[in-house]
């Protein structure tokens, strides 16, 4: 995850020039489409289909956010943008809201005033490495060639591990995640290394799967999740809300299949009744429609729905829920109480 | 010594001509020429025979294998089933993404498509000038026609465009006779009018429903925005360059000056760097939502670049002149702008056409740095979200294989027209 000084500036200059969307609920209901940034393609994250219809698990994000104050999960305009212009594109006021696997650092939320709303994916950095090579954990590395792309935060870490370990390592530096699999493929690296579920989509995308494994160890954190612009505090927590109306709504089941049953009179569960606005003010204080989370959580699922949808196991992905299960089932998904 | 010698035999008639050995003509005198000459010659021919042969061991099964008909790499490879083979069925799925981008409504395909066919006709005349003049009227048309064709919407508003340019040029050849001033910036200031009234008249060009709807910029891509951006930014700076060239020969020291600081800042500054400021900086620039529109900054961006390196190509030619040539436009009585038109640039044109075809080749190529500012041109498409979707991601060289015979093919044809027009052009007896 590459970022410079000078975008940093960028960031700051552009914050300053644009005090004019300080409403960007009024702005977003105004144009009638939110104007969503997503990466210009990641498996299973965010890209287009044959038809040119975005689809992936940030993409979800988006939608719900749109389905949850337009109430219409197709009013988003997809914004791509690349590693290089994703900050200043949301610096700038292009898009309200940045769901691309973006990861939260500290520098990022308070040096780059933005401000992150919660966490859609808990992903770490990786190991992948030939089946043949008969290795079992990370730590037993000592020597092999490892590919890694230059200038991401995935290289410091990287360094970090190996000295931490006093093993040895020698890098060879690659620019894309495509080189990275054709020099692995080609043998040129024993080990490529980058975020685990990029490992595991490029895996997905060999001949022979089986051949390669992902060592246990993740040796960072890389929390993804959206972005919203500082100083808007009622627009960041319309996004805020929204993702953990998702989270939440798999913890209480509610479904894409069972939501219009469970909105349409009050249940004998207080959280699901606030959750899907048949109880309470909830929507109104966000200044939304009390069926704002129903919207949501129809538009795509409910967290994990959208999970196995897009990058879950029976995918080509094949991701597995890990550190992403709801905190009941041992994983950190932790959704504040809707009350 | 005696001189009536009897003569035996004397022959009367030329002997036959016999063939030659058969390892002094044919393809084995020319094999034994061209390729097995000497030692060293026969060394390399060695060489490149098996360098040949292992490329193509390598690629004409993969290619004769290929499976046109699949929808995923993973059925390609249960087809292929261990054998090497190319998944060509990703260009036959993705084509249209390939050509028009993801965007693009598929039903509107025919209107770039026409716009394209419409271009060789709007182009021919420029570039072979044996056609028929009137065929220009055509060309001076067409880059409203294509405009209206690509992005749709009313008519109104290119009509309103070509309007206020021929207000301009009739207002120009009107007075330009009294002052060239006036006559400029006169029209300038016409065309201005004329678009201003047009513009608060005419209804708002947006049209939703239909054959000629409206298609926003962002959703142009694929190898039509490199043809777009190519054709544009060349046809634009050649004019441009032309014009700061003679900027930087001027005796005018503030024209001159202006010109040698943006073509030296425009050289020094990286195309990629420009293309960020396009994208990123002039975003901060234009309030949100109202700037102007991407595709017009990118095509300034690349035209101020391109525009910069042909003013220095054409520089090249007009310092290759001999001194004479400007003496002989003097003395013939000729002003500035006669002699640059009669003598000076037709040669110094000519003497710069391989620079200058360098210069659009290049740039036709450069087009595809687009992609990292998020427009989705041909290389864009196959980086982002081809490559990306779960199908297809594993696919390279029948991707990037096809974007280099399309970028070949035409960058293939530039260069043969240059040739061919550097021989049309040779006035000289070399």
């Amino acid at each position: 995850m590459k970022k410079t000084a000078f975008y940093g500036a960028l960031a700051v200059a552009g914050l300053a020039a644009s005090t004019a969307s300080a409403a960007t609920l009024d702005d977003v209901k105004a144009r009638g489409v939110l104007n969503c940034g997503v990466t210009t393609g990641l498996v299973g994250f965010a890209s287009p289909d044959a038809n040119g219809v975005w689809n992936g698990f940030d993409v979800g994000v988006c939608r719900a956010v749109a389905a949850a104050v337009l109430g219409d999960s197709d009013a988003v305009e997809f914004v791509p943008t690349t590693g290089k212009t994703r900050f200043t594109a949301l610096a700038s006021g292009e898009i309200d809201v940045l769901a691309r696997n973006t990861t939260w650092t500290f520098s990022r939320d308070v040096d780059l005033k933005f401000e992150f709303v919660g966490i859609n994916y808990y992903d770490g950095q990786g190991f992948m490495v030939p089946r043949d090579l008969g290795v079992a954990s990370a730590k037993d590395l000592d020597g092999a060639t490892v590919c890694i792309q230059t200038g991401t935060t995935t290289e410091l870490n990287l360094a970090d591990f190996f000295r931490s370990n006093s093993i040895s390592y020698e890098p060879v530096p690659i620019e894309t995640n495509a080189e990275a699999q054709q020099q692995y493929i080609a043998g040129a690296c024993d080990v490529y290394t980058t975020d685990a579920s990029g490992l595991a989509a490029t895996r997905a995308s060999f001949e022979n799967p089986g051949d390669h494994v992902l060592l246990p160890e993740i040796i960072s954190k890389e929390p993804l999740g959206p972005l919203v612009r500082h100083g808007d505090n009622d627009w960041g927590d319309i996004v805020r809300w929204s993702l953990n109306a998702l989270i939440a709504a798999e913890e209480l089941g509610v479904t894409s299949a069972n939501v219009e049953e469970l909105g349409a009179a009050p249940t004998g569960n207080p959280e699901v009744n606030r959750l899907l606005g048949t109880e309470g003010e909830l929507g109104a204080m966000l200044g939304l429609e009390a069926d704002w989370a129903k919207s949501a959580i129809a538009a795509g699922g409910n967290y994990g729905e959208l999970f196995e949808k897009n990058i879950g196991e029976n995918t080509p992905i094949g991701l597995a829920r890990g550190l992403n299960a709801q905190w009941t089932d041992g994983g950190l998904l932790y959704s504040p109480p809707f009350r | 010594m005696t001189t009536d010698r009897t003569i035996a035999f004397v022959r009367t008639e030329d002997v036959p001509a016999m063939p030659p050995p058969p390892n002094a003509v044919g393809p084995v005198r020319w094999i034994k020429d061209n390729l097995f000459a000497t030692p060293a010659n026969s060394v390399l021919t060695i060489l490149a025979i098996l360098a040949i042969y292992m490329i193509l061991n390598g690629t004409v099964p993969w290619m004769v294998n290929g499976i046109w008909a699949s929808p995923s790499l993973a059925v390609c490879r249960e087809i292929l089933d261990g054998a090497s083979g190319a998944c060509f069925a990703v260009l036959g799925e993705r084509w249209n993404q390939l050509l028009f981008g993801f965007q693009y409504p598929a039903d509107l395909y025919w209107r770039p498509g026409l716009a394209f066919v419409l271009l060789f006709f709007a182009a021919a005349p420029v570039l072979f000038f044996d056609l028929p003049r009137k065929l220009l009227i055509f060309t001076a048309l067409y880059p409203f026609i294509a405009y209206w064709l690509i992005w749709g919407g009313s008519i109104f508003g290119p009509l309103l465009a070509l309007v206020g340019i021929v207000a301009g040029a009739l207002f120009y050849q009107r007075f330009v006779k009294n002052s060239f001033a006036i006559g400029f910036f006169g029209a300038i200031a016409v065309a201005f009018v004329v678009w201003t009234i047009g513009g608060a008249i005419l209804p708002d060009g947006g049209i939703t429903e239909g054959a000629m709807r409206s298609v926003p910029s962002r959703d142009l891509g694929g190898f039509m925005l490199n043809m777009m951006l190519g054709v544009t930014c060349v046809s634009l700076s050649l004019p441009i360059g032309i014009a700061l060239a003679l900027g930087r020969q001027s005796s005018m020291p503030i024209i001159k000056l202006i010109c040698v600081i943006f073509i030296e800042f425009v050289r020094g500054v990286p195309l990629i760097t420009l293309l960020f400021v396009a994208n990123v900086m002039l975003g901060y620039f234009f309030p949100p939502g109202s700037g102007v529109d991407l595709f017009l900054r990118v095509v300034i961006m690349i035209t101020m670049f391109s525009a910069a390196y042909i003013a220095e190509v054409i520089r090249g030619g007009l310092a290759a002149l001999p001194k004479g040539q400007y003496e002989a436009g003097d003395s013939l009585g000729l002003d500035y702008a006669q002699a640059m038109r009669l003598i000076i640039l037709p040669q110094a044109l000519k003497i710069s056409i391989p620079g200058i075809v360098n210069v659009s080749v290049g740039l036709f190529k450069d087009t595809t740095l687009v992609s990292v500012i998020s427009m989705f041109d041909l290389v864009g498409m196959i980086r982002g979200p081809i490559l990306a979707s779960v199908e297809w991601q594993g696919v390279y060289w029948e991707l990037f294989g096809f974007a280099a015979l399309l970028f070949f093919i035409t960058c293939y044809g530039i260069s043969q027209y240059s040739q061919w027009l550097e021989r049309r052009l040779a006035t000289d007896h070399r």
